[in-house]
């Protein structure tokens, strides 16, 4: 075999600590290798130029490029290979930037780590197969996950793409956090005038399948063919006959139950549409709270509706859906301020979240948009806004920034003023972070047209004096301690992962950071792609973000999604495992333990063996690692490869001890 | 062509794809300096590593060993790490009948997102097998020992 071997300088990110020179002096010493050079970045276009050049000119069999890390430009580097004629599998990376030039200063012991690496990659290219990868059919549906602001974008731009989309949600009505808010900065506009209107186009699209009150129970497949069940949750409504007329809801008897919609200020019936631009307007019993379900008393709302749409037997219900890709906007969750003690949410009254300060804005909220105190219902002169509760502190676990609370702190302290003139707001802040266009504009508006004091530093506590509540913190430009007199105190929460985030990502077998935020496949050139194929990522899901940001993202996804369906066949990837039926038992170990169900027996002349069937196997050598036989390996990873690469490493070191 | 072998040890790293070795680009991106002993076998999943890779990097003369998989329950592969973990848990008993010392080998999860935890991982493994030192000499009779029990495997 002749190899070539292309040592990057990556600038001065690997020459700087690595001598790139002597690691390609050393590689044209090792066996096969029958040419070496360095490079100056071997990903631009004159570098893959030479490289396919050195290859027609060396008649070179295989490539080994010396450069970052395979997860990066291994794709690249396959595309050049098979542009000069050699089959793309013939080719291996050594990673001698992040895991050499960017972790060690000593330029000695970086090369000569540079050095086993490249020996190691040309020791497994030694043992490349050509690989083909064969064509599979795309099955063109799309579920989106979520019914949030960005799910609905994505859902719509697929939708109008010609898709035929699958949205899942799992409360009863889509909208997500926007649909709760009164009005959205930097505009200052109405929230649900944007945002209905997109609702309603859900709800009327041909293209689009809404199931709400539902969740996925199960994925399986892979990229082009997904097998989904969504569990559709018992509304006990036939949804079908529910006109949403909303009659039910007048009769109930049961009126304290859990409003979820409003954040639990105020209550609901038991049987109820969440709000009046609900999408779809149907009625859906809390089970929690209907007495009929829960100990057999009442049934008035089976009386009284027109359409006889109440089944208080229904039951949970499973459906199947087939799609080829899955975005997901699962969306954020909000902080639990109650892990405050010193500033009392959940003991004092009027001490409530940013969330619950929206409802009582909104003209569709539980007080009609005037601003009340829960407590007594008097109109707040006072009202003070802590902004980080729940973001940006470690001690709570929460060591990073929501995003988007110094903005929405801003917007309700102009509305606070919008709606009582006479009012004063104070706000506690630690930093301002307003980097959108427009943003840092509308905090300073805040400040000087609405008259809203800041103060910057953190609220050691607050307490209750009469009727009012004492907020005490730190004025750290000041270096004093104030003391603020407040009539209502809001609570900026920060963002959290989605209840569940975690349990969802094992089923999309994708992964999530430390606190349950989904993994993009790259921070900064992949940001909605996953680390599995066909599934993509938009909104808060991903870490916190604004409406515009997780609007674009909705699209982003969307664009992606019509990217991969342009192809009516796409290519199965060919690194997975194959059966050598000469040594093959047929002992069935392999079968047991692939977790995706990818080999199955075959009658072989009167013998069992095991088969891989090719469009299911995922790659992960599972079954190779089981097999007492060695009979089934994966391709482009077999024991001889990985063993090649230990020979290398080990032997000179067993020499060395033998001597 | 190896390192200076009195500064530096043999270590060998077997990392899954999609967790840990993107937990050591990330620790790369992040700058997060650490020894030079350890090199890197990239592998698709934990579930893919034979305990044979070990045996024979550990006697072929590696000074350590150190397997590094997706977090349980967070495997690219859904189950991978679970057997990853059966078969690393029975070598780890198994090592020392072939007069192997265990502490030589370690395994561990780190997530893609987890550099800072990389390095340490890193750092602290290196620093215990420098405290073990040079793998002892394998002669010829031990390897024929060790093959022999291998084979019984
Ligand atoms: C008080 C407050 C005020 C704000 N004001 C503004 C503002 O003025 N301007 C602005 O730009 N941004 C504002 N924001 C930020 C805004 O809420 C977010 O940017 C936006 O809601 C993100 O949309 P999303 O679709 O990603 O997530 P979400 O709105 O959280 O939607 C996610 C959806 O997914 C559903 N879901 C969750 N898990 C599952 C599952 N497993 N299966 C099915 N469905 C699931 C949820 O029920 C929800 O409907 C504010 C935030 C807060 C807290
Ligand atoms: S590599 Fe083996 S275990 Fe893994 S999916 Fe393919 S057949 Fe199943
Ligand atoms: S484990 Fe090996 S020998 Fe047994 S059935 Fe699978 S391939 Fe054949």
């Amino acid at each position: 075999m002749k190899i070539g071997v292309f040592v990057c300088h990556c600038g001065s990110n690997i020459a700087g600590t690595v001598d790139v020179a002597t690691v390609a002096k050393e590689a044209r010493k090792m066996p096969d290798v029958a040419f070496a050079s360095d490079t100056m970045y071997a990903c631009s276009e004159p570098g893959q130029d030479g490289i396919i050049e050195a290859i027609k000119e060396h008649k070179l069999d295989g490539v080994v490029v010396a450069s970052c890390t395979p997860r990066m430009h291994e794709p690249t580097f396959r595309r050049t290979v098979e542009r000069a004629g050699l089959n793309k599998y013939m080719f291996e990376m050594a990673n001698i930037r992040e895991h050499v030039s960017w972790i060690g200063k000593d330029t000695e012991a970086n090369t000569a780590k540079a050095i086993d690496l490249v020996s190691m990659a040309a020791a497994k290219l030694v043992h490349n197969k050509g690989l083909t990868p064969k064509s599979f059919s795309v099955n063109k549906r799309v579920m989106v996950v979520g019914g949030g602001v960005a799910g609905i974008q994505a859902a719509l731009d697929c939708a109008d793409g010609g898709l035929e989309v699958v949205l899942v949600e799992k409360t009863p009505s889509i909208g997500g956090k926007m649909s709760k808010l009164d009005k959205t900065f930097p505009t200052v506009d109405c929230s649900s005038c944007i945002l209905g209107p997109k609702m309603v186009d859900i709800a009327q699209h041909p293209n689009i399948t809404l199931y709400t009150n539902a969740e996925i129970a199960e994925i399986q497949g892979y990229v082009g063919n997904f097998d989904i069940t969504v569990n559709k949750k018992a509304s006990y409504v036939d949804w079908e006959a529910c006109t949403g007329c909303g009659l039910c809801t007048e009769k109930c008897p049961s009126k304290k139950s859990r409003d979820v919609f409003n954040e639990e200020i105020g209550t609901t019936t038991a049987i109820n549409i969440p709000f009046p631009q609900a999408i779809p307007k149907k009625a859906t019993i809390d089970a929690e709270f209907c007495r009929k379900l829960t100990n057999g008393k009442c049934g008035v709302c089976e009386k009284i509706c027109p359409t006889k749409a109440i089944r208080f037997e229904q039951q949970d219900e499973p459906v199947s859906e087939s799609v080829g890709a899955i975005v997901v906007a699962t969306g954020y969750d909000l902080f639990d301020h109650t892990r405050y003690g010193e500033y009392g949410g959940g003991r004092y009254a009027d001490v409530i979240t940013s969330m619950q300060y929206e409802r009582l804005l909104s003209a569709s909220g539980p007080t009609g948009g005037h601003v009340k105190r829960p407590s007594d219902g008097k109109e707040p002169k006072n009202v003070v806004f802590i902004q980080c509760v729940g973001s940006r502190d470690k001690s709570v676990g929460r060591p990073y920034c929501s995003g988007f609370c110094c903005m929405y702190t801003a917007k309700q302290a102009i509305l606070t003023k919008d709606h009582m003139p006479e009012s004063q707001s104070y706000v506690f802040y630690m930093d301002i972070r307003a980097p959108g266009k427009m943003y840092d504009e509308f905090t300073r508006r805040a400040m000087e047209e609405y008259g809203t004091k800041y103060i910057r530093g953190r609220v050691s506590m607050i307490y209750p004096m009469g009727d009012k509540y004492i907020v005490r913190g730190a004025d750290t430009l000041m270096g004093t301690q104030v003391e603020v007199e407040a009539d209502m105190v809001v609570l900026a929460v920060g963002a959290e992962a989605s209840k569940g985030a975690p349990q969802l990502a094992e089923k999309l077998r994708i992964s999530y950071d430390s606190y349950g935020f989904y993994m993009e496949s790259h921070p900064k050139l992949k940001p909605v792609e996953t680390n599995t194929a066909g599934v993509y990522l938009a909104g808060c899901c991903q870490g916190p973000k604004d409406i515009p940001t997780s609007v674009g993202q909705g699209s982003a996804s969307a664009a992606k999604v019509l990217a991969l369906f342009s192809k009516d066949q796409l290519e199965s990837d060919p690194q997975i495992s194959e059966v050598d039926i000469k040594r093959c038992i047929g002992c069935g170990k392999c079968i047991e333990t692939c977790p995706f169900g990818a080999i199955e027996e075959i009658d072989f002349r009167g013998m069992p063996k095991a088969n891989v069937i090719e469009t299911i196997c995922q790659g992960c050598g599972i079954c190779t690692s089981t097999c007492p036989q060695g009979a089934i390996q994966l391709q482009h990873f077999t024991d001889n490869q990985i063993l090649a690469e230990v020979n290398v490493l080990c032997q000179q070191t067993l020499q060395q001890s033998f001597e | 062509m190896s390192a200076d072998a009195a500064t530096e040890l043999r270590i060998v790293g077997f990392l899954c794809n999609w967790c840990s070795y993107g937990g050591a680009d990330t620790a790369g991106v992040g700058r997060f300096q650490q020894p030079t002993d350890l090199r890197v076998i990239r592998v698709p999943c934990s579930g893919r590593i034979d305990p044979l890779f070990i045996m024979k990097s550990l006697i072929n003369g590696a000074d350590g060993v150190l397997v590094s998989g997706c977090h349980p329950r967070d495997c690219h592969y859904s189950e991978g790490n679970f057997y990853a973990r059966r078969r690393l848990e029975a070598l780890k008993n198994f090592l020392p009948i072939l007069g192997i010392d265990e502490r030589r080998f370690s395994y561990t999860w780190v997530s893609a997102s987890e550099g800072q935890k990389w390095q340490t991982v890193v750092s602290k493994f290196t620093e215990e097998i420098h405290e073990l030192g040079h793998a002892p000499q394998i002669n010829a009779e031990r390897l024929a020992q060790a093959k022999a029990a291998m084979a019984a495997m």
